[in-house]
């Protein structure tokens, strides 16, 4: 019964992780959307939905299918600001979002330094 | 003055025509099921991870577990990037390759990489941010916006 609850989450991941990546492919497509434009898009999706209070239903049904793609950074971000603020005040709002992703901020930009120093840029 | 600018339309209609001709033509059905497929591997990966987390350490807070599983697939791009790896994953990906978070990584190892020769200050540590700052400065600014709002119609807790 567990693993074929299990095999219907990973499939449900799947289906939403690739849908919105079949949306932003559909964007790329027919608009002349650049892809840091689009980025842009999802992520401030991802903040109004966490901010409006819907992200966490979503998040409880598509799992990873709505986090790993660049709308659960956002939702992150929004999720520790407004946590702080509400528990700090007003100056945690500033504070709260990078508090929160920070642990894949900081491990993107240290491991990003060290590829660079321990491999050259090969030539396409 | 008129065949002048007659002039000018037929060139620019003729160069339109050799734009169109030269652009790949890419089937959409197809770049949509590529996208949809690596997007939803890579998502899969990453419940893949949390749940090996979860499995090691059940005790272990559910922020604690989606930070570890944000790290984990972050170095992984970051490591492909450097290995190269990530560019055929790219090539056949679209935006399946760039809407995740494993994206974001890539986005910001090869900006980084690609300055190396311009020297680790003024090269990488300038460019690191060039192609994700738009995500990360929105990011912020937005997110806190969003703060200021939830306290200013919820309160403090």
């Amino acid at each position: 019964m567990e693993i074929l609850q299990n095999i219907a989450t990973y499939a449900i991941v799947f289906a939403t992780g690739g849908a919105l990546c079949a949306i932003a492919e559909l964007l790329v497509v027919r608009t002349k959307l650049t892809p840091a434009r689009i980025l842009v898009i999802f992520l401030i999706a991802g903040i109004i939905l966490e901010s409006v209070g819907v992200y966490d239903y979503i998040f409880k049904v598509c799992q990873a299918g709505i986090s790993v793609p660049i709308v659960g950074f956002g939702a992150a971000l929004a999720k520790g600001s407004i946590e702080m603020a509400r528990s700090v005040g007003f100056l945690g709002a500033f504070a709260g979002g990078l508090v929160r992703t920070a642990y894949g901020v900081g491990a993107a930009v240290v491991m990003s330094y060290i590829v660079t120093l321990v491999f050259n840029p090969r030539t396409k | 003055m008129s065949q002048n600018t007659n002039a000018v339309k037929a060139r620019n209609e003729r160069y339109n025509k050799y734009v169109e001709t030269v652009t790949p033509k890419t089937s959409i059905p197809k770049a949509l099921f590529h996208s949809f497929a690596v997007g939803g591997l890579t998502c899969v990966i990453g419940q893949g991870i949390g749940d090996i987390v979860k499995l090691i350490s059940p005790t272990m807070p559910n922020d604690m577990v989606s930070n570890i599983t944000s790290m984990i697939l972050v170095t992984v791009a970051i490591l492909f990037t450097g290995l190269g790896f990530f560019d055929v994953i790219a090539r056949q990906g679209g935006a399946g390759s760039f809407l995740p978070i494993t994206g974001f990584a890539n986005a910001m190892a090869s900006a980084s990489m690609e300055f190396k020769t311009e020297g680790l200050i003024f090269g990488t540590s300038v460019k690191l941010f060039s192609v994700v700052g738009p995500v990360v400065v929105n990011g912020i600014v937005w997110s806190t916006v969003a703060g200021l709002i939830n306290l200013l119609i919820l309160g403090m807790k």
